[in-house]
């Protein structure tokens, strides 16, 4: 039975339990519909022409746990921004875990998805913001069939969360191979102010396929600053989606890092739906052996004067791939847009691939546009001006990826998490300078 | 003198007119509509071909039934139903001429009125010129000189003939018969084109120049070129082509290879200005053509087009970096106006070492026009040291227009250097500020920084093309260009 009958007829299984007079239940229908025709993406999607899921699809996985697991605090306090005090969503194998986690609905909401689903007093957010900024693509549309659990985050209007927000889902490896398919959802009322930190850990060396979907909605004047750490184990593979619906005057913020992992793809996407709308893409990707990293963006500029800014710079080892797909959409309405993308490369081992395709569709003329792309090696003049004044080859080295990765860096708001980001970076080039950026 | 703003050139571009519209009547032996293997036999036989070629041919059908119409272009528009175009017509007259004076003085006429007379420029431009109308070629000047010099330069049916050997060992080597459904379909039906071979060492003393109508209503044209330089030969190969008014949507799907062997140049020029509709988007050309070269070792090829007509162009000259140290040159002006819709652009293929690419290319779009970019730069995991440097830059002129990039980079070498930037902007009101305030009137500020805009590819063309490439600029961006 190939993956996709086998989480088709999950699904019929899972129908049992559900709310059946919800309009949810239509939703999961559509959705599951969806999946049935289109299927796992396969490289002759154009959006896919670079990664293949074949490889992926092959594990018999749980699609899901049933026995809640354990996890020692002790054993998985490094994965959290422990210098720090944090509200925590904890998920273990795709279920809750109340002992890790810090929630509250004290003046905001920061609980369950399961909860916002079930609760009534929920329902009118639910109904008004679930599923409605996601794209009905064969992968989000699976994950909105199986909507079970995930982070459930409400932030009323005019306020400012006095401490950032982590989601950490960890799989433990109980099981052979395991398919999880969180799904969040973040609705910031009007100028309210939330930082967020999201992260995937595999405990075990088992194989692990996420699937996650994120849908963000920033009202009127929101601040939203997102950051997504993806340093998971080598056989741990991450799909995540993420849809970002901004109105007015908003500025929403996404740093992906991604230093682990398998396969890991993301799929970001911005939709500007009001005037003045700030959107910064920014990302690290520095991986080596087999691994595979997708960046796909997407920008939809629909409102006038808004500005958009991206910036993504990969290191590429041994034969690992790096594939960037950054499109810029600018509607026939959205005038005085000012849209700037970027995208560095350096391939280090002979091996390595980068596939890159920075894409522009632009139908308004008063309009300032522009991407570039480079692909090159370290500049061997900057090297030999470092070496010739003492510093070795491999710290010489190092400092030049500092500094090439540093525009992404600088704009970390959170002290904390960027000395955390600093010491993985370190880790990851074998080289510590004692210093930080 | 009133004020000249961009609405009143806004205005202006959409009601331009196609002004070389006219259609020659001459009698004309064209075949039924419709495609079928006795077709593609009949078409051979017509051409009096070897029977190696009828095969290759057919062959070229055979696959051609099997693949699919492509559509992952960036363009919409209804597909051509294959089995009712005709596809063969031939100038009814006696189809070779010894001098300029046995051509059908009507047909003369018809190159005087698009400003190519051919004794004018027989004595004046040192232009050989080989037209092709309706497929089969009608004149071929300066063959003498060229043939002092060992050159070939003539139709590729009398190549087919005269030199077989030629054309066998190059025919479909750059673009196969199976490379795509357009190249497939005009590999079997190709009706004529032109052939160049330059020998060895030599470097060609003129600007060769062909030139393309379309001009038999309901006709597809497939020409087939094959252009080869031999070792350290160097030629600059000119093709132009304009095309009556036809309300039909009429096809063109040509394929042009090009052959640099080890040291060669080519360098290769197009403006083309074929029919684009009128401004409902109603009829014009359907462009549909594969044109790609390979370079051996220290080889170079240069694409320069200047693409002003076309009601839907699809298009992308491609340089196959083989040998080691060559060198890809890609330089393309696309003005898109009313309902036109060009998706154009370029592939760089780096297989050698050392090798490099350069990619200028400039799209302007106005009136409710699509205009898209695509090109690929692909580094090959042995080619170290490879460099390639992109540039897209659009102009927009009103919006109801659109302009789109799709680069795709794929890098497998670590040496690699490349960098890429596209741009999209309008002409800013600051710039013809900045004009006018130095006493230049707005209409000459719209020309000057759309002449600036395009100069880096305008400068590409040889000397004799450059003041037809303007002429064409002119007519699609009337009053901009001074």
């Amino acid at each position: 039975m190939s993956f996709k009958d086998k989480l088709l007829s999950s699904y019929i299984a899972l129908e049992d339990y559900l709310e059946f007079d919800s309009p949810l239940h239509d939703v999961r229908n559509n959705a599951i519909k969806i999946f049935e025709e289109k299927g796992f993406p396969t490289k002759k999607e154009e959006a896919w022409k670079y990664t293949s899921l074949n490889s992926l699809l092959k594990p018999d996985y749980s699609v899901y746990s049933n026995k809640e697991r354990n996890v020692e605090l002790k054993n998985v306090r490094k994965y959290f921004l422990h210098e720090i005090d944090t509200y925590k969503l904890v998920f273990v194998d795709g279920v809750y875990n109340s002992f890790l986690s810090e929630t509250t609905h004290d003046s905001l909401d920061v609980c369950l998805m399961s909860a916002a689903l079930n609760k009534s007093k929920y329902k009118p957010i639910i109904e008004t913001y679930f599923n409605k900024a996601a794209k009905s693509d064969s992968l989000t549309s699976l994950n909105t069939a199986f909507t079970k659990e995930g982070a459930y985050i409400h932030i009323p209007a005019h306020k400012e969360v006095e401490k950032p927000i982590e989601i950490i889902n960890f799989s433990t490896g109980n099981e052979a191979a395991m398919f999880l398919q969180p799904r969040n959802l973040i609705v910031v009322g009007e100028n309210a102010h939330v930082q967020i930190i999201e992260r995937h850990q595999s405990l075990s060396s088992n194989e692990v396929l996420t699937n996650s979907v994120t849908e963000i909605f920033a009202e009127k004047r929101a601040y939203v600053d997102y950051y997504k750490i993806q340093n998971d184990e080598p056989t741990a593979s991450l799909i995540d989606s993420t849809f970002i619906s901004q109105q007015r005057d908003t500025v929403c913020r996404v740093h992906t890092f991604t230093f682990g992992g398998n396969l890991v793809r993301n799929n970001l996407n911005f939709y500007q739906n009001g005037e003045h709308c700030d959107s910064t893409l920014k990302g690290i990707t520095i991986i080596e052996r087999k691994q595979h990293v997708d960046h796909n963006t997407l920008v939809h500029h629909i409102a006038p004067n808004c500005e958009s800014h991206q910036d993504y710079k990969g290191l590429f080892a041994e034969s690992s791939t790096g594939v960037f797909n950054g499109k810029i959409v600018v509607e026939k309405d959205a005038q005085k847009t000012d849209a700037f993308q970027q995208n560095n490369n350096i391939l280090i081992d002979d091996k390595a691939t980068i596939n890159a395709k920075p894409q522009l569709e632009i139908f308004a003329d008063d309009v300032k546009c522009s991407h570039g792309c480079t692909i090159g090696q370290f500049d061997e003049d900057a090297l030999f001006y470092l070496r010739s004044r003492g510093i070795g080859l491999k710290e010489a080295k190092a400092l030049l990826m500092y500094a090439f990765a540093n525009t992404v860096l600088e704009s970390v708001k959170i002290p904390e998490l960027k000395v955390r980001i600093n010491k993985l970076i370190a880790n990851k080039i074998g080289v510590s300078l004692g210093f930080q950026l | 003198m009133t004020k000249y703003t961009e609405d009143d050139l806004k205005k202006e571009l959409e009601t331009k007119e196609y002004e070389y519209g006219f259609y020659t009547d001459i009698e004309s032996d064209t075949f039924p509509v419709g495609l079928n293997e006795d077709i593609v036999r009949a078409i051979s036989m017509k051409k009096e071909e070897p029977e190696w070629m009828t095969e290759w041919r057919l062959e070229a059908f055979r696959y051609w039934q099997t693949m699919v119409e492509p559509d992952w272009a960036n363009v919409h528009y209804t597909k051509p139903n294959f089995q009712n175009i005709s596809y063969y017509s031939a100038p009814n007259k006696k189809p070779k001429y010894d001098s300029i004076d046995d051509v059908d003085p009507e047909l003369l006429d018809t190159f005087k009125r698009l400003g190519i007379s051919l004794d004018e420029q027989k004595k004046l431009a040192g232009v050989a010129v080989d037209i092709v109308m309706d497929s089969v070629s009608v004149a071929t000047t300066f063959k003498k000189t060229l043939g002092e010099k060992g050159i070939i330069f003539c139709s590729i049916s009398e190549a087919i003939k005269e030199h077989p050997e030629l054309v066998k060992k190059y025919l479909g080597t750059v673009v196969p018969q199976r490379d795509n459904f357009y190249a497939a379909l005009n590999s079997a039906v190709f009706s004529d084109g032109s052939f160049c071979y330059i020998p060895k060492g030599v470097r060609c003393p003129m600007e060769l120049s062909t030139y393309f109508r379309i001009n038999q209503a309901g006709t597809g044209q497939f020409e087939r070129t094959l252009v080869i330089a031999d070792e350290s030969s160097y030629v600059s190969y000119l093709e132009g082509c304009t095309a009556p008014s036809r309300d039909e949507n009429q096809l063109h799907a040509a394929v042009v290879e090009l052959i640099a062997l080890d040291g060669a140049e080519i360098k290769y020029s197009t403006v083309q200005n074929w029919f684009p509709g009128n401004k409902e988007g109603k009829g014009g050309v359907y462009n549909f053509v594969t044109k790609r070269g390979i370079c051996e070792k220290n080889a170079k090829i240069s694409w320069t087009q200047v693409e002003t007509g076309s009601a839907v162009t699809w298009k992308y000259p491609s340089c196959i970096l083989k040998g080691d140290n060559s060198i890809g040159e890609f330089y393309s002006i696309a003005v898109t106006n009313n309902f036109q819709q060009a998706d154009t652009g370029t592939k760089m293929i780096h297989i050698g070492k050392n090798t490099k690419s350069t990619i200028i290319s400039k799209g302007i779009s106005a009136g409710k026009s699509q205009n898209s970019y695509r090109g690929l730069v692909k580094i090959l995991p042995n080619a170290d040291n490879a460099r390639n440097f992109s540039q897209c830059d659009s102009l927009l002129m009103g919006n109801s227009c659109g302009a789109h990039t799709f680069p795709y980079i794929e890098v497998k070498n670590k040496t690699a250097q490349i960098e890429h930037e596209a741009t999209t902007s309008k002409i800013g009101e600051d710039q013809i500020f900045y004009c006018n305030q130095r006493g230049i009137d707005t209409e000459k500020a719209i020309a000057l920084i759309v002449n600036g805009f395009s100069k880096e590819v305008l400068n590409k063309l040889p000397m004799e093309f450059a003041v037809e490439a303007q002429k064409l600029l002119e007519i699609s961006l009337e009053g901009s260009v001074g």
